[in-house]
């Protein structure tokens, strides 16, 4: 999708331009406050200090920026702190796909419509990990274990990510998985290389030196093709040579979770443009390159209208899936 | 041994001048923003991460734990001085801490606190640098049932031992649950007790709670009947810091108990606030002195504190070795391991050796430095309760203002605060227990979570909880010390059957121990 998106990239950009006659028409007046919707230390915290790091090294932004953590509530608190601020755009919110997940399935108090969408910047992959002794060799050998319908499968969080792609395994394997929420990627990583769980769908960075450390390993990757090759994370493999799990008979062709920032809602064109031409300068630094692939993800920037399609295309599976089990709040 | 050959190449990184020099900056630090109102070390740990991005990672990681060693002592200061905990773990010093110090010792209390706080961490730090391969298995063992097994044992060892009447407990336990399960459910998913306030969906932060209880709540029943009115005329001598040191030895078997509470619970991911709250409660428990726990006794600061930093020293394999935050502050510094490039796993202690040791050998000299410069401070600190209570009394609410709105910038969290110190008030006044509420609002949801992924596990039997070995012993051990006070209350229920009797005697004790 490289090419393609980077086309349609300059494309969205051409139009923002045409639309919008001088982009430096606004710059931020006083400091600015990036909310992390994550604690301290995890994904999204990271992509938060990652970007204020670049933007001050390369003083890309007249005003110092501060990282200020609202990870309460799955995050929710976060959003809750956009939506309370709409009209600032001097607070900008680093979060997740559960922007528009999580309003589907819990009674919180925002909705993704509520912020102004800026950009997805990268994106997480998701893969099959069972622990490094387990007897089936691909995703096709532990579907079939997993019809004896004792498999236990862990995730972060209740009906966010992990559980939805969790519930779309079972459809597509028709097998039945018991889902355990744990808190985080890392807490499942543990639990499943203490040998308490079967299985979990980790991002890399989650279970990377678990894989190096020889407790679990992927089986296979939910991406239409093979991730980038990179360095090696084991003596032999690398995530290069994770099959894609359509490959192994799993029907799963896409699934990843974009890492998104937003601004409060009304807030003006100018303003949203100011932080979309800023994002992209952050992502052509090579201290991105270099946090990119520090975290195993990929590259993405996704704006405008593509980021819209984007999100209505992962909302729609969702509902589906949230609907299927009951989960959508009335 | 290979361990041994590896530490002394560890300390030929971590002493050198430059790496000297940034414990000592990294401690000062952390004793600042320990003491500063709100601030607490993951918020200065986090603040001083992007600093860290141009340093070699043996370097940062020897700043960033410097400051986690200055913290943890800070937190201790304004616990003892001023009855308002900075961490969750050191909640437990404020029960004998603050009567001492209000009693004219302060600098008695607060060398004790150091002196065993710094005992504990090198226990710790000996039991990493010998036993690291065989605790990285440890953890492992330990699934939901087992997660739920110490925290019951944790509640159990606290809550048994019947200080106040056991209602009273009861009643403030129950209330604590229901607090600590405001916000979002991680099993569900689902949006509880938030009573139609937006913010609420991020749940009751620890730090508001005990402000208000402690700080706000104490100063409401000191206003009232004018008990602290006049300043403590301490003695501000140096001769009393190296006295109480000097003394502590007196208390080895208490030492030594604690520090193996602390590391077990360091290991098995139970953490240092569980590990601070049973520690001090079997010492309550098992202590001659038991009954004048509360008032000010040493054994009552020794076990706390020496039980929080052998835990939170120990705590920290976990972190290198599986990748398993212990606490807020390793989080942080897990995020930075991860910028530098480095990935917490078993793989750790094979690929970065130089790190790994570099860390553990620096956790060796970082915390004599951090004991040496806070030991330094001690009259200073101690000086402090010397202003008058009219000077000290509306510090007190700013700092609990301040540091209720720096969690989150959030006004509501000050409103809560206020509230909590109501609350505080009322339990002091009407003799409920204190402890109880903070236990339960601290280690409440992660045990209910713990509790409610074993039964999805085990598909709803309690079967799960005697499944294995390690699991039984535990739920046995917590089963134990629930019975015991019932145990040894038998005999005497016999002798007398007239039990009007009894029921006064156990309301004067009751009556007795109310601070706690």
């Amino acid at each position: 999708m490289g090419r393609t998106s980077k086309l349609l990239l300059s494309a969205a950009a051409a139009v923002l331009a045409g639309t919008m006659p001088a982009l430096s028409a606004w710059q931020p007046q006083k400091p600015i406050e990036f909310v992390a919707t994550a604690g301290p230390g995890g994904g999204t915290d990271n992509l938060a200090r990652a970007v204020q790091n670049i933007i001050t090294k390369h003083k890309l932004v007249e005003q110092p920026i501060v990282v200020v953590n609202k990870g309460g509530g799955s995050g929710a608190e976060g959003y809750v702190y956009g939506k309370a601020s709409a009209g600032d755009p001097h607070k900008v919110i680093f979060g997740t796909s559960n922007a528009w997940q999580q309003p589907l399935v819990s009674k919180v108090a925002f909705n993704y419509t509520d912020l102004t969408p800026i950009a997805a910047m990268a994106q997480d992959e998701f893969l099959l990990w069972v622990k490094q002794d387990a007897p089936y060799k691909t995703a096709g050998d532990y579907l079939k274990a997993a019809s004896s319908g004792e498999f236990k499968m862990g995730g972060a969080q209740s009906k966010d990510t992990d559980e939805v792609l969790t519930r779309m395994i079972e459809k597509a394997g028709h097998i039945k998985l018991t889902y355990i929420p744990f808190k985080s990627g890392a807490e499942t990583a543990v639990q499943l290389a203490g040998g308490h769980l079967d299985s979990h769908v980790n991002n890399p960075s989650e279970s990377l030196g678990q894989w190096r450390g020889g407790t679990q390993r992927p089986l296979c990757v939910f991406s239409p093709k093979r991730l980038p090759q990179g360095a090696k994370v084991t003596a032999t493999e690398g995530w290069g040579d994770v099959p894609t799990c359509v490959e192994q008979g799993l029907d799963i062709k896409q699934y990843e979770q974009p890492r998104t920032v937003w601004l409060p809602g009304k807030v003006t064109p100018d303003q949203a443009a100011f932080y979309v031409e800023l994002m992209k300068k952050v992502q052509a630094t090579p201290e991105w390159k270099d946090y990119i692939e520090k975290s195993s993800q990929i590259d993405t920037f996704l704006t405008g209208a593509e980021l819209d399609s984007f999100i209505k295309d992962d909302l729609e599976r969702v509902r589906q899936v949230a609907g299927e089990q009951g989960w959508l709040v009335k | 041994m290979d361990n041994l050959g590896e530490l002394l190449h560890g300390f030929s990184i971590a002493v050198t001048l430059p790496h000297l020099a940034l414990m000592v900056i990294g401690v000062l630090l952390g004793i600042l923003v320990g003491v500063l109102p709100g601030l607490g070390a993951p918020n200065g740990v986090s603040l001083l991460l992007p600093l860290t991005f141009g340093m070699q990672p043996v370097s940062a990681i020897i700043l960033l734990s410097s400051m986690y060693w200055g913290a943890l002592f800070g937190g201790s200061v304004t616990s003892i001085l001023f009855n308002i905990p900075g961490e969750p773990s050191s909640v437990a010093t404020t029960f004998d801490g603050y009567p001492m110090a209000r009693d004219g010792r302060p600098t008695r209390a607060l060398a004790t606190a150091f002196g065993s706080a710094a005992f504990g961490a090198l226990i710790g730090v000996i039991l990493i640098t010998f036993l690291a391969s065989w605790v990285a298995q440890v953890a492992l063992a330990f699934g939901p049932a087992e997660y739920f097994a110490v925290y019951f044992l944790a509640f159990a060892s606290f809550v048994g031992m019947g200080g106040a009447a056991p209602i009273k407990t009861v009643v403030a336990l129950a209330i604590g649950f229901a607090i600590a399960a405001i916000g979002i459910d991680t099993v569900s998913g689902s949006v509880r007790l938030t009573m139609g306030v937006d913010e609420l969906v991020k749940g009751v932060n620890f730090v508001v709670a005990v402000m208000g209880l402690f700080g706000i709540g104490e100063l409401l029943v000191a206003v009232e009947e004018e008990f602290h009115a006049r300043a403590v005329s301490s003695k501000i001598e140096w001769r009393e810091v190296f006295r109480a040191i000097g003394r502590l030895p007196r208390h080895s078997v208490a030492l030594l108990r604690s520090a193996a509470i602390g590391c077990w619970m360091g290991i098995t991911p139970g953490g240092p606030t569980a590990a601070s709250f049973m520690s001090y409660g079997i010492a309550r428990r098992f202590s001659r002195r038991g009954r004048y726990f509360g008032t000010g006794e040493v054994e009552g600061i020794i076990s706390p504190e020496t039980a929080d930093h052998a835990a939170g020293t120990s705590a920290l394999l976990p972190m290198l070795s599986l990748g398993i935050p212990g606490s807020a502050t390793a989080a942080v510094m897990m995020g930075g391991l991860m910028i530098w490039g480095l990935n917490p796993g078993p793989m750790l202690f094979v690929d970065q050796k130089d790190f790994v040791w570099g860390l553990i050998a620096s956790m060796y000299v970082g915390n004599i430095v951090a004991v040496v410069l806070v030991l330094l401070t001690v009259p200073v600190f101690a000086a402090l309760m010397r202003i008058p209570f009219v000077v000290i009394a509306p510090l007190i609410v700013i700092i609990c203002v301040v540091g209720a709105y720096s969690v989150s910038n959030s006004y509501l969290d000050v409103v809560m605060m206020l509230g909590f110190g109501v609350v505080g008030y009322l339990f002091k006044k009407l003799f409920y227990p204190l402890a109880p509420l903070v236990l339960a609002i601290v280690i409440g949801d992660k045990a209910e979570d713990a509790f409610r992924q074993s039964m999805l596990i085990s598909k709803g039997t309690l079967g799960i909880f005697f499944a294995n070995k390690l699991v039984t012993c535990l739920i046995v051990a917590g089963i134990a010390l629930l019975l015991l006070p019932l145990v040894l209350q038998l005999p005497r229920l016999w002798r007398k059957p007239a039990s009007a009797a009894t029921e006064t005697t156990a309301q004067e004790t009751a009556r007795e121990k109310v601070t706690i």
